[in-house]
């Protein structure tokens, strides 16, 4: 886009160590004011993020250092949490929860929330099962179906937010006790059905796994790919004169990521290996992450759980960013629901029960994403839906029972709305907000 | 400051003319036969006290409102703006005083929000902020950085931001609702200059402020409302503050003036 009027160039201020009187015109367009805090190269680099988290920026740090810290304790408490047949089971766990949790993660970015979603993925597993079982249709039309129907509830949530301006609080509340309902009444007298054990849908959830050569082939894709689209947008900044990153901090953070890929999947390899299901969840991640910052429509999703008015008055359509964004919701839901049944390979009352529920908000809270709004990233769903099904997993391996459970998760939840209350407060004080 | 503008063709051509523009809320009349013609490199103020109706004009120009009666003509067309898109699809940009900016994004997507560049399906963020930097380096804007959150600017750079945003649209007329309220001294100074750019560029600016100062140091014409209705049109440099200041109050006796002609009877006496 070009700018019409009159030229008009602003005085070259020197800049304190540069003696040529033409050192601005050789900075990059977005370094030359004299306030900024050079930073070069890794040092650079590591400084900018460490001045950052002091301002309360903190990011995914405390949920990895969670993580960490976790792991830690129930690994001294029993040694084989962190073997590769439980590593195994955690991911098959954690990735119902971490669906319905990348859900949330949106509805939190809008400064909203859905406390519905267990109910909505325990009815559209039980309309699955019902259909599926008892009506005998094809599973594709099954699945489909009742996608659909989580899809459908979002959208009605989203209508009645927009058109009546009913808080989101209290239409998932009647949400959470009426989809309930109509999940019992859908399964009928018997209460639990069973999914056949040889159906498509349970092999994927319960018995796929990836073979070695596909994962590590798969990593080297990643990589490849991470370190092509670097490279590419660092000739495009330099191409448009502005600051880009030097090839060494690219190679770290290639190296860096193959690292952090090549040992869980050695890990995991020790045992059945990386499972179809959790290879879908991490897709669903990096996919919703690239859609939410790279796409018009995340960008507007940001916008509105800033400023509901100012994204209004830029001319975004509000209402159909809050009706897509519940609509996305209660369809991630709806695939978690699916997903737990296929990996439990039976659909009852208690599919998508409080803990479901909860877990999955805990989650994305956990995971970074703020309660206020216009804050968050796709990531926390995965790391949240890894520290909350940790500690299930962990404590259920000490055979404490789930008294201890609910109490620990509890106190998890308690300190991460803790952290991102304090962190906003930092971020207001350091003008981060 | 120094900077060297290009000769611009600044522009004696009327670019928005208003006509018997009448509003009412109810029983109250906030707009009575208004008229008001806004010139291309100009900068008109519009001053008028408390409840004299310039916001309710400023909202009707810019598409908020609708008037009840009158006519309006942009550009040589005679026009109706219904809502705000339509009178920026036209050419009339406006800040308003609360600048409706998204803390949480940084200065690029605040400056594109809504508007977005793209390749393809993605965000072309590298376009997006080259621009930027194009955008803020022609209006001499002291923005240290367009990747940190517009949360961590000062009031002024906040204000040069809400501006900046509004000339994206290619405007031609930019209305400007209080932009040195609640500002410090310098960046008022800031403000002004940035409002003289926009003069520079050929655009019409509207500028409403309390501020008599301002007023003075940067409008080229003072468009004085009083109770709804106009009250004289001055041109700056032929016009003292006082006549502004009573047709502003509607007296020649008025709180101002009294104060004024008391001070310098205190000093006749005491010479």
């Amino acid at each position: 886009m070009t700018l019409h009027g009159s030229e008009i160039r602003p005085q070259d201020t020197p800049r304190p160590g540069t003696s040529s009187t033409n050192g601005t015109d050789q900075l990059p367009a977005d370094l030359q004011d004299e306030r900024l805090i050079a930073s070069h190269g890794v040092s650079g680099a590591v400084s900018a993020f460490t001045a950052r988290l002091r301002s309360g920026d903190l990011g995914s740090v405390p949920v990895v250092v969670g993580l960490i810290i976790i792991w830690a304790v129930f690994q001294i408490a029993n040694s084989s949490f962190l073997s590769s047949r439980n590593l195994v089971n955690l991911t098959l766990q954690t990735t119902s929860v971490g669906v319905i949790a990348l859900g949330i993660v949106l509805v939190l970015l809008l400064g909203e929330i859905d406390l519905s979603v267990g109910s909505v993925s325990g009815l559209a597993a039980a309309v699955l099962g019902v259909t599926f079982v008892n009506l005998d249709w094809p599973w594709v039309l099954s699945l489909l179906v009742s996608v659909a129907l989580g899809l459908a509830i979002g959208l009605f949530y989203g209508a009645l937010y927009t058109r009546f301006g009913v808080p989101s609080f209290v239409i998932t509340l009647a949400g959470l006790l009426g989809f309930l309902g109509l999940q019992l009444l859908v399964l009928g007298k018997e209460g639990t059905l069973n999914l056949p054990y040889d159906s498509a849908l349970v092999g994927f959830a319960a018995r796929s796994f990836l073979s070695p050569a596909v994962a590590y082939g798969l990593i080297v894709v990643v990589v490849a790919l991470y370190v092509l689209t670097r490279l590419r947008g660092r000739g495009a900044r330099a191409a448009a004169g502005l600051s880009a990153a030097p090839t060494s901090i690219i190679a770290i953070k290639a190296a860096a990521l193959t690292v952090a890929l090549v040992v869980p999947v050695v890990v995991l390899n020790g045992d059945r290996g990386v499972s179809s299901m959790f290879l879908f969840f991490l897709a669903l991640v990096v996919g919703t992450d690239l859609v939410v910052r790279r796409t018009r429509w995340g960008r507007s999703v940001f916008a509105v759980g800033g400023n509901v008015e100012a994204a209004r008055r830029a001319g975004i359509n509000v209402r159909m960013i809050y009706l897509s964004v519940f609509a996305a919701c209660s369809t991630f839901a709806a695939v978690g629901g699916i997903l737990a049944a296929a990996r439990l390979v039976a659909v009852g009352q208690s599919s998508g029960g409080t803990d479901t529920n909860l877990n999955a908000i805990a989650a994305a809270v956990i995971g970074g994403t703020s309660l206020f709004g216009g804050r968050g990233s796709a990531y926390s769903a995965l790391l949240g839906a890894l520290v909350i099904m940790s500690i299930s997993n962990g404590l259920a391996l000490l055979s404490l029972d789930s008294s201890v459970r609910y109490i620990v998760t509890a106190a998890v939840l308690l300190i991460a709305v803790t952290i991102d209350s304090l962190s906003r407060r930092s971020r207001q004080a350091h003008g981060r907000a | 400051m120094t900077v060297t503008p290009t000769p611009v063709p600044v522009g004696t051509g009327t670019v928005l003319t208003l006509r018997g523009v009448s509003k009412r809320f109810g029983a109250v009349q906030a707009l009575k036969n208004i008229e008001l013609d806004v010139r291309t490199g100009e900068v008109l103020a519009l001053v008028g006290d408390n409840g004299a109706g310039k916001s309710t004009l400023v909202k009707t120009i810019a598409g908020v409102y609708t008037a009840d009666d009158g006519t309006m003509v942009f550009d040589g067309q005679q026009v109706r703006v219904s809502s705000p898109a339509e009178a920026q699809q036209l050419g009339i940009a406006t800040v308003f005083q609360d600048l409706a900016l998204c803390d949480n994004l940084d200065v690029v997507a605040n400056l594109y929000l809504g508007r977005e560049l793209r390749r393809g399906r993605v965000l072309d963020e590298v376009e997006m902020e080259r621009s930027s930097w194009e955008l803020l380096r022609q209006l001499s804007a002291k923005i240290p950085s367009v990747r940190i959150p517009v949360a961590s600017l000062s009031g002024g750079q906040r204000q040069t931001v809400a501006i900046a945003r509004s000339l994206l649209g290619q405007p031609k007329v930019v209305m400007l609702d209080e932009p040195t309220a609640a500002l410090g001294v310098a960046q008022t100074a800031e403000v002004l200059n940035l409002v003289e750019r926009l003069r520079e560029r050929g655009l019409a600016v509207i500028l409403i402020s309390h501020n008599m100062a301002d007023v003075m140091a940067v409008a080229d014409r003072v468009a004085v409302l009083r109770l709804g209705r106009n009250n004289g049109v001055f041109v700056v440099s032929e016009t003292r503050t006082q006549d502004i200041i009573a047709a502003i109050t509607g007296a020649t006796d008025n709180a101002v003036s009294e104060r004024a002609a008391r001070r310098t009877q205190q000093e006749g006496s005491a010479s």
